[in-house]
């Protein structure tokens, strides 16, 4: 099939070079992983450029290059170019750290992901535990962000995304919970091959298990209509406001990171991942992600903001209700699944 | 910002929490409080408890500017006053000005000022659509609303040449005629944007997240808008059906037939209603007068230079944002000897300090948006 043939010409091309060097095989996919994060970036601001154009009914970045393809890059040009400040009184070196909490787990999460039949980084058999873990480091980034920058706004944004990203760890991983119950594993090649003829979304109780774990992924990563931490209108830019150059790079790349990671996990795990009908699995796992890039970019231009305490409301007295009421359904489910096979 | 507890507190720490106090700068400079206004908030986490306003920074002296330079001097510059609604307080200025020298104005004008006017109201409400949209963070409501904005100010453009501030109106009279195909390019554009105010409903107005952040935040009671002397559709909101239109007519308001709209309970959500259906009453009221207009001279010429007689003489219009008055005290001479701006935003903003305690920091955005302010009529 097409898969075998890329598969083996890219083998037939690493093949000697693993053979002379046996730490590529370490190395190789920390590079690729940080090369594609860093091109998706790019990719991601300007598809955000373009749909929210659309939505409000204008064109968006027209000039540089043919329709604008080479905005980003001249954005990316410009941040990196700029005077790195740190206000005096600020916390220098919880400053100069901050950005790279939030960015680092936002890349380890892609080690768990699977592109596609094989291609993934190592299959954890935790999978799922690793996800839940490593997104809720980026909290501590976010709040020392927050204070660091001795700026009171930037204060308060932090100590909103903290509340904010707390809540709704929990009907994130009660979602997840769902998913692996019905795959019956955490490791995440184990739960796109699980499935196999039928993705977990179709189940009901995987479509509301679904439709909680986009709400809290909204959440998690901070877009509207859950962006109180970084509202424009409010708080100019929340916690990253004292951030310049490099290191709000680092936290805007976080972010579209995050964006990125967070559509990837839905993909695999509701969605059936790199699993399609015909043709390469990488692009049905691309398509997929896309997809729900577009819906959280859709969602963002659309929605208004909700005030904290309101966000919070939904949190625990909406979705975490709804969360332990699923995995019941779920329970439900398996059991009769398990009597009817049985019996 | 921080501090330990004293040795009571740390006794009754037990007891309940104890919220620092933080004294939060929303300044001139900030993304959301729509022109140069200081807010200072003391907030306990994020409830504000008291709040203060600082403004001036727009501060132009119209009225020591008028002294200066004369009736028709300052006449241009009275659009600059609140400059999103520019029409109605260079009307303001040109009724008291007529009633100091008893000059009538021909029909036509009456009509083309109600157009113009009216006009001017819709696309004030719909920068207001855009802008509240914008704050809330519906960022894709701003552009729609400007969408719509620009086809009236299209038309505005055709009347008088400028998009903003338009200096249309005159001592006597109004500057420049209709153009050819205006009233059915009028007609269009109304059709238009009467046919986008379900759209806005449906994406915006009847949006849970919207209606969560506006219904029963900041509610104003009608008492407390008369004690402070609120007009427009803020302090109709409140259920005060107040419009100088109706309660005191000028011009030829008393030929169309518009409804007063009122709300029921002054919340933030009735002060952005109020201006939606605003829109439509103005609509109607346009279509009216270009029904009605009849032909003729849009202007008294005025005999010589313009100096009234000396005595007192008031004039109020009902702004897009409330009840703009021009008082001017002539003594005979060209220049006014003393020309008093009576401005709706001030008034307005001035009853919010009392209003914005309670709420969070993130309501003050949603309230400061919803009364509706321009710092350039606050400030003068």
């Amino acid at each position: 099939m097409r898969s075998g043939l890329i598969e083996s010409f890219v083998g037939r091309l690493v093949e000697p070079l693993v053979h002379r060097f046996p730490w590529i095989t370490y190395i190789a996919p920390v590079v690729i992983i940080l090369g594609l994060i860093a091109v998706a970036v790019l990719l991601i601001i300007y598809f955000e450029r373009k749909v929210s154009a659309h939505i409000q009914s204008r064109l968006g970045p027209m000039h540089h290059g043919p329709h604008g393809i080479i905005q980003t890059f001249a954005d990316a040009l410009k941040l990196l170019h700029k005077e790195d400040l740190i206000p005096e009184c600020a916390d220098r070196a919880l400053m100069i750290i901050a950005p790279f909490v939030v960015f680092i787990p936002a890349v380890m999460v892609y080690v768990v992901i699977p592109f596609g039949p094989g291609w993934i980084v190592r299959d954890l058999n935790i999978g799922v535990l690793y996800l839940c873990a490593v997104t809720a480091i980026t909290t501590l980034g976010v709040l020392s962000g927050g204070w660091a920058g001795n700026n009171k706004w930037s204060l308060l944004g932090g100590l909103r995304a903290a509340a904010q990203v707390i809540s709704y760890e929990i009907p994130m991983v009660l979602s997840m919970i769902v998913v692996v119950m019905l795959a019956g594993s955490m490791s995440m090649v184990k739960i796109v091959e699980a499935q196999n003829p039928v993705p977990f979304v179709l189940y009901p109780c995987g479509l509301v298990a679904f439709l909680t774990y986009f709400t809290s992924a909204l959440a998690e990563v901070c877009r509207n209509p859950f962006d109180l931490p970084e509202a424009e209108s409010e708080l100019v830019a929340g916690y990253h406001t004292e951030y310049t150059g490099f290191r709000f790079a680092i936290f805007f790349m976080a972010e579209f990171a995050n964006v990125m990671a967070v559509s990837m996990i839905a993909a695999t795990l509701f969605f059936g991942g790199w699993l399609g009908p015909f043709g390469p699995s990488v692009l049905w796992f691309a398509a997929k992600t896309v997809l729900f890039i577009f819906v959280f970019m859709w969602i963002k231009w659309t929605l208004p903001r909700l005030r904290i305490d309101q966000l919070l409301r939904v949190a625990w007295l909406g979705l975490i209700p709804i969360c332990l009421a699923n995995i019941g359904l779920a329970v439900a489910v398996l059991a009769l699944k398990a009597y009817i096979v049985a019996g | 910002m921080s501090r330990t507890l004293t040795p009571e507190e740390r006794a009754h720490a037990t007891e309940a929490p104890v919220f620092e106090e933080m004294i939060l700068n929303m300044g001139p400079q900030h993304p959301s409080t729509h022109g140069v206004l200081r807010l200072v908030l003391r907030v306990s986490g994020e409830v504000i408890e008291e709040c203060k306003f600082h403004i001036g920074y727009l501060h132009r002296c119209h009225e020591k500017i008028a002294e200066e330079h004369g009736y028709l001097g300052y006449l241009p510059l009275a659009d600059r006053l609140d400059y999103v609604c520019a029409g109605p307080n260079q009307w303001a200025a040109c009724l008291a000005m007529e009633k100091l020298a008893g000059i009538e104005v021909p029909e036509r004008a009456e009509y083309l000022r109600v157009i113009a006017a009216e006009l001017n109201r819709i696309a004030s409400h719909l920068l207001f659509i855009a802008t509240f949209g914008n704050d809330l963070a519906a960022v894709s409501v701003f552009l729609y609303g400007m969408r719509e904005r620009e086809m009236v100010i299209d038309l505005l453009e055709a009347l008088s040449g400028q998009r903003l501030t338009y200096n249309y109106y005159r001592v006597g009279g109004v500057g420049w005629d209709m153009p050819e195909g205006f009233a059915e390019r009028c007609r269009e554009v109304l059709d238009i944007i009467e046919s986008r105010l379900p759209h806005y409903n449906d994406l915006f107005t009847n949006n849970a997240v919207m209606r969560a952040r506006t219904e029963g935040v900041g509610v104003v009671p009608p008492d407390r808008a008369i004690a402070f002397g609120m007009s427009g559709p803020t302090l109709r909101a409140s259920g005060v059906p107040y419009d100088v239109r109706r309660s005191d007519p000028y011009g030829i308001y008393d030929r169309f037939e518009f409804e007063v709209v009122v709300g029921e309970r002054g919340d933030t959500f009735d002060r952005f209603w109020m201006r939606v259906r605003e829109i439509q009453e103005s609509a109607k009221i346009i279509r009216q007068a270009l029904d009605q207009i009849p032909p003729g001279e849009i202007r008294t010429k005025l005999k010589g230079r313009f100096r009234p007689p000396p005595g007192r003489a008031y004039g109020h219009v009902e702004g897009a944002r409330g009840d703009v008055g021009y008082y001017i005290v002539s003594d005979g001479t060209d220049k006014p000897y003393r020309l008093k701006v009576r401005s709706p935003c001030f008034s307005n903003l001035a009853g919010m300090e009392e209003m914005f305690r309670g709420w969070k920091i993130a309501d003050v955005v949603a309230i400061l948006g919803s009364i509706d302010i321009v710092l350039g009529c606050v400030d003068r």
